[in-house]
């Protein structure tokens, strides 16, 4: 199997940075580390699968309605994925609250059976759908890595910035307010998207 | 002056192409054309003589700035002193003032220098000298006991975020010295906030007078208490950003600004009579209980908060505000508007100033742009093709 297929979603072709897709949920749930792992999890485990039953269903359905094909077919591993999350982890579940749902109107999932699933074997869109995923979801933890530590001082709920340096305790520290509001995530977005067109030739625009 | 040309001169080889430090080579002409007017001439094309240029047009505005900064030191020392309650004499209120002010002003520009600096060098540009201004600039729009590294940390995100992302000076779409201003606001709202921050020591709890209150006019108005008197309030022994108090030592430097033509008298006239028309009209509707916002009046926003100083200094910036001459008079005329809107109607936020020319920043190039479209369809109805039959 080609390597590009499972490299090229993780770094060159990211569907976040590069073909600027899913940009809402990870404006969304990046608050905190915690949401953002299941999230990316949860996207995962959609596309890769979507695409694997999308590609196997192929030969068979009608090109006229095929977008309501996958339309049930996301439907249906949305509401499993939802389902799961509520059984086994009701707290993140809650967090998420609407986007899990909303995982149905992810660019990613549509675009990837669109372009690649479509025209492909299982096996290889199987391992696109999961390399996609696993691309948007490095960036949403990256993400929510750097929102939860400098917003709320802890990573995955654990203190890392010392408690003694706050301001309240005597100290000259505060939490930066901004990193909990959607703009900063978007201006993160925007700062990745900076540094990887700066060190990769050949995504920047003549 | 002969002998600082010669070392000037003298150095010159080392930085130049080739020569040792020769990567500095824009810091070193960053350096040589402040000091003296570079003799390098345009070789084609007719030109209008003049010596005025960028860095011309920023030192005239860092003198229009200098009635306020020098009164915002005073009144800091001033207000200093009356919650505390002790008997300091004037120069003693300005030395006061002073030392406060200075580490602020010396924080920003080593900040945003050192930026601007290392990406002309990054990109091998000219160091540009827009900076020069937005230094000076936000230091007057903090309030003075802001902490020294949030302060360093609203600085780097303006110049990165508001002006290198989007190609350096010129370029950049919001004012940057507001949009550290706006981080600030939204990043650490308790450091520009509330009644505390706006006079040097008192949020460390220094040495307070009984029944003294730190609360900006604004925050009164908002609060419906009373507000201080307009005279109080037009010659800025209020509390406030450092800069932004005396609305007498803004129009200062604003008669210098249109006396050199630095600034638009459009935008300045449409800014206050669009909030003036809007305080009016708010006055005319407001209820009859005394304690509401509307009955603010109208002539009070003027001399209120930031008014005045982001009339004069802030939404005249040439880069971000209307180009057009009919655009800026509807540019001025909306953030006047907006920023009595804002402060009567929106109760998280009590200036508006601020978020008010951050928003007709955004708009200005579409203004410009039907502006220019209207004008070309003026023309087009005015040249009648007549075709001969």
């Amino acid at each position: 199997m080609d390597k590009k297929i499972y490299i090229d979603p993780l770094f060159r072709k990211n569907p976040v940075t590069v073909l600027v897709l899913g940009i809402c949920s990870s404006l969304a749930v990046t608050v905190k580390v915690e949401p953002a792992l299941v999230m990316a999890l949860s996207v995962t485990i959609v596309t890769g699968f979507a695409n694997l039953i999308m590609s196997l269903l192929r030969n068979t359905i009608p090109n006229r309605i095929r977008i309501i094909v996958q339309l049930v077919v996301v439907a249906m591993l949305v509401i499993l994925v939802d389902q799961i999350l509520k059984a086994y982890s009701y707290e993140v579940s809650k967090q998420l609250s609407v986007f899990v749902g909303l995982i149905i109107t992810n660019c990613i999932i549509m675009g990837r059976i669109e372009a690649f699933a479509l025209g492909n074997k299982p096996f290889p869109s199987l391992i696109d759908g999961l390399a996609n995923g696993a691309g948007y979801g490095m960036i949403l933890v990256i993400i929510s890595v750097l929102r939860e530590l400098f917003g709320s001082g802890t990573i995955y709920g654990f203190q890392i910035i010392p408690l003694s340096w706050y301001a309240k305790n005597g100290g000259f520290y505060y939490n930066n307010g901004l990193m909990i509001l959607p703009p900063m995530a978007l201006i993160l977005i925007g700062l990745f998207i900076w540094v990887q067109r700066s060190f990769d030739k050949d995504l920047q625009e003549k | 002056m002969k002998a600082l040309r010669k070392i000037v001169d003298n150095i010159k080889p080392t930085f130049s192409k080739g020569g040792k430090l020769g990567f500095l080579h824009s810091t070193f002409d960053a350096f040589e054309t402040f000091l003296f007017v570079p003799d390098t001439v345009t070789k084609s094309g007719v030109h209008i003589k003049d010596s005025i240029d960028l860095k011309r047009t920023m030192s005239f505005v860092i003198i229009a700035l200098m009635p306020a900064m020098l009164f915002g030191m005073w009144n800091t020392g001033y207000q200093y002193n009356l919650s505390t309650g002790g008997s300091m004499e004037f120069w003693g209120m300005f030395w006061f003032g002073f030392l406060k002010v200075l580490p602020l002003i010396i924080v920003s520009y080593v900040v945003g220098l050192g930026i601007e600096f290392t990406a002309a060098q990054i990109r091998g540009h000219e160091v540009n000298e827009g900076f020069l201004v937005s230094g000076m600039l936000i230091p007057l729009i903090m309030p003075v006991d802001v902490p020294l590294w949030i302060l360093a940390l609203a600085v780097a995100f303006a110049v990165i975020i508001g002006k290198e992302v989007f190609g350096g000076t010129g370029m950049n779409i919001w004012n940057p010295a507001l949009l550290a201003r706006a981080f600030v606001f939204f990043a650490y709202p308790s450091q520009i906030s509330g009644d505390k921050i706006w006079i040097a020591g008192l949020s460390e709890g220094q040495g307070i007078v009984d029944g003294f209150s730190g609360a900006t006019p604004l925050a009164n108005a908002m609060a419906g208490t009373p507000v201080p008197s307009f005279s109080d309030m037009f010659f800025g022994f209020i509390p406030g950003c450092v800069g932004e108090t005396s609305t007498l030592a803004i129009l200062l430097g604003a008669i210098i600004l249109i006396a050199t033509g630095v600034a638009s008298w459009k935008i300045m006239f449409s800014t206050v009579a669009g909030a003036m028309l809007t305080g009016l009209l708010l006055n005319a509707v407001a209820p009859a209980d005394p304690s509401s916002y509307l009955n603010i009046p109208a002539w009070d926003h003027l001399v209120m908060g930031g008014f005045a100083f982001g009339a004069v200094f802030m939404a005249t910036d040439p880069v971000t505000s209307a180009q057009t001459e009919t655009g800026k008079w509807i540019y001025g005329f909306l953030i006047g508007i907006i920023v009595i809107i804002i402060r009567a109607f929106n109760p998280g936020y009590p200036e508006g100033m601020m978020l008010a020319i951050l928003l007709l920043n955004t708009f200005a190039p579409l203004i410009d742009h039907y502006v220019v479209q209207s004008n070309i369809r003026k023309r087009l109805k005015r040249a009648t093709v007549t075709v001969k039959k």
